[in-house]
């Protein structure tokens, strides 16, 4: 996993509420696709049915096509469990996304593959959403070591991550060795659980 | 890969249902398959292959096989996981990479979830069933509303439910946005799993049974979230736009977004009727559709299959209706068979598949065209869920039914004998 600490880049509003995770990334992109998943997210929006490209889509806009943080609405990523979801948003460079909240799966799986949800309250988020739309340029920082961002006004926020989240995701650190390491644990859990519950072993 | 004999794996989602399917059938699926297979192999994993009497949908197959406990944690690659919580199991769907770090490690870390109750009262009148019950809670209290929770449902409409009508409810936690939900174990609970090929025997079952009866919330248990919906007056429910919340019962009209106060609700109202093709006001009854569908992991059990069986029984489907009847599991299509609901429907004019997720998601070939309506008993509503383009209309088994020998939505309960 690549580590998250400071992140500089184009931002894009995308403001609708409860935005699916079967809109991130449709079943056919899945299926039929191979994995270059960059190319599928949001491919139903971001596409014609002739395969072109749709002008008015967002981050079709030459302003936000190389975008790195993502300004969304409410229960962002809902739905289907599919982590392919944010593999499109890393495969297409976005690496930040800033809602008022988010689906729980996505929210965890974002973390274990270095892509940084971050929660504000609903009129911080509309706030910059605006700021990003307003100018030219909508270029902000997400600094993830100080929980600190800078809107592209240049207004300073500061967001909170539960420690147990953020940690690794600042080392980039991987959950699987960090567990391993509790092996002897695991094992004593295991064997006293199957005295107590039998019916929960297969042996 | 730590605890191989306790990890199980289907194919599902990718499986052509057709007659007489193969590897091929499909062939978008087939490396898949063969990835699996081959995986499976490898590892030592229990696998129930295309061509297994067991093969089906993995949250119907999972309760049906008693991979599923009470008591048990169970977590899977697939959010509607939280269907499982019906039989008093924690189950509730992971991403990818958690499915990497169970698969090595036979643990899952998390954060420990906020509690929920819904209290279901009242009894359910005659066309209304398990699936209005949960839409209606949807509809009602949004899908974020469950975010962050574990879910228990309680009250006598639940307790009055066989095991198929509580696996329906727990499957739709997630379209409330609860990661799991959860109804306490009961008798019908025990009865249902007695005799599953992976639930205990003997000596263990007894000792199992007597550890489960002490599974239900304590008396003053605290909830962060408590709520009551009263199911006396409940009618069929069905859904009008693009989220599993734009609910309403049948013989209502379509909400206005003008109405609406909430400027980000009264957009999405906007987008999702016009991405549906429908007007603000008309009633739903009467809208043409062109798809009925009987299945997925919420509806595609044998107490759904009889209940569509009733209403269809001596109907036809209306011409330009294409209908499917996709069973839940082999085990769930040979028991209709039995029972004689496949001829009922054949005779109704009703495409009879084999089991597998099909239309739900339509990851199998299995789609409706651009621009054609749907009346579907699975449960995502959302934009091109059931291929680009796709209108979808969620209901229950006995709605779909009548929507497909009427030609058109249509309240079931006129169609009662
Ligand atoms: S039936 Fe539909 S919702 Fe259920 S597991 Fe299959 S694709 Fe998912």
């Amino acid at each position: 996993m690549e580590k998250f600490n400071i992140l500089t880049g184009t931002a894009a509003p995308m403001m609708d509420d409860n935005i699916n995770t079967d809109a991130i990334i449709p079943t056919a992109w899945i299926v039929n696709v191979g994995s270059d998943w960059g190319r599928g997210l949001f491919g139903n929006w971001r596409r014609g049915r002739d395969g072109k490209d749709l002008p008015d889509f967002v981050l079709n806009r030459p302003k936000y096509r190389d975008c790195r943080i993502l300004v969304a609405g409410r229960n962002f990523a809902c739905g289907s469990s599919r982590e392919e979801a944010v593999w499109a948003l890393l495969g297409f460079g976005i690496r930040c996304v800033i809602a008022p909240s988010f689906g729980d799966i996505f929210f965890d799986s974002a973390f274990k593959n270095g892509l940084l949800p971050v929660v504000l309250p609903v009129d911080r988020v509309k706030q910059i959403a605006a700021s990003v739309d307003a100018g030219e340029q909508s270029e902000m920082t997400v600094d993830l070591v100080r929980c600190s961002l800078t809107a592209p006004d240049g207004t300073a926020i500061a967001f909170t991550v539960d420690e147990t989240r953020r940690a690794p995701l600042l080392q980039g650190r991987d959950d699987i060795d960090r567990t391993l390491a509790l092996v002897s644990q695991i094992e004593a859990f295991q064997s006293a659980d199957k005295t107590r519950r039998p019916w929960i072993y297969r042996s | 890969m730590r605890n191989p004999e306790l990890t199980f794996a289907v194919v599902d989602h990718i499986v052509a249902t057709s007659p007489g399917r193969n590897d091929s059938t499909n062939p978008a699926g087939r490396p898949f398959i063969e990835a699996w297979r081959k995986n499976c192999a490898d590892f030592g994993i229990t696998n129930f292959d295309l061509d297994d009497s067991r093969q089906g949908i993995v949250h119907v197959i999972a309760p049906e096989l008693g991979i599923d406990l009470p008591g048990c944690t169970l977590v899977c690659g697939d959010s509607h996981t939280s269907s499982n919580g019906a039989v008093g199991a924690l189950a509730w769907g992971i991403g990818a990479s958690e499915v990497e770090h169970v698969l090595a490690t036979q643990t899952v870390v998390q954060h420990k979830p906020k509690r929920m109750r819904i209290l279901f009262t009242g009894r359910l009148t005659p066309g209304v069933s398990a699936k209005d019950i949960i839409l209606h809670a949807i509809g009602k209290l949004g899908t974020a509303a469950g975010r962050g929770h574990v879910v228990e449902y309680g009250g006598p409409a639940i307790a009055a439910l066989a095991m198929d009508g509580r696996l329906t409810v727990c499957n739709m936690s997630i379209e409330m946005g609860a990661r799991a939900g959860l109804i306490a174990p009961d008798d019908v609970t025990f009865d249902y799993l007695a005799h599953t090929e992976f639930a205990p025997k003997g000596p263990t079952w007894d000792a199992a049974v007597k550890q489960w009866r002490t599974l239900s919330s304590d008396d003053g248990a605290v909830f962060e979230r408590e709520e009551e919906i009263d199911c006396s007056a409940l009618k069929p429910q069905i859904t009008w736009g693009t989220s599993p919340q734009d609910v309403i019962a049948v013989d209502e009209s379509i909400p206005n977004p003008a109405r609406e106060a909430d400027a980000a609700r009264k957009t999405a109202m906007e987008r999702a009727l016009s991405y549906i093709g429908l007007a603000p006001g008309a009633p739903l009854i009467g809208t043409k559709i062109d798809y009925a569908f009987i299945g997925s992991c919420t509806n595609g059990r044998l107490a759904d299959l009889e209940a569509a069986a009733r209403i269809a029984r001596g109907r036809k489907v209306a011409p330009g209706v294409r209908a499917l009847v996709v069973p839940g599991s082999m085990q769930i299509r040979r028991a209709a068979e039995h029972a004689g609901l496949d001829r009922i429907f054949i005779d109704a004019g009703f495409e009879w598949h084999s089991a597998g997720c099909s239309m739900c998601v339509a990851a199998n070939g299995e789609i409706v065209a651009p621009g054609k309506r749907c009346i579907s008993t699975s449960n995502r509503n959302f934009e091109n869920r059931q291929g680009p383009g796709s209108r979808t209309h969620l209901a229950s088994p006995e709605s779909v039914v009548a929507a497909a020998v009427t030609g058109a939505i249509a309240d079931v309960r006129t169609l009662l004998g």
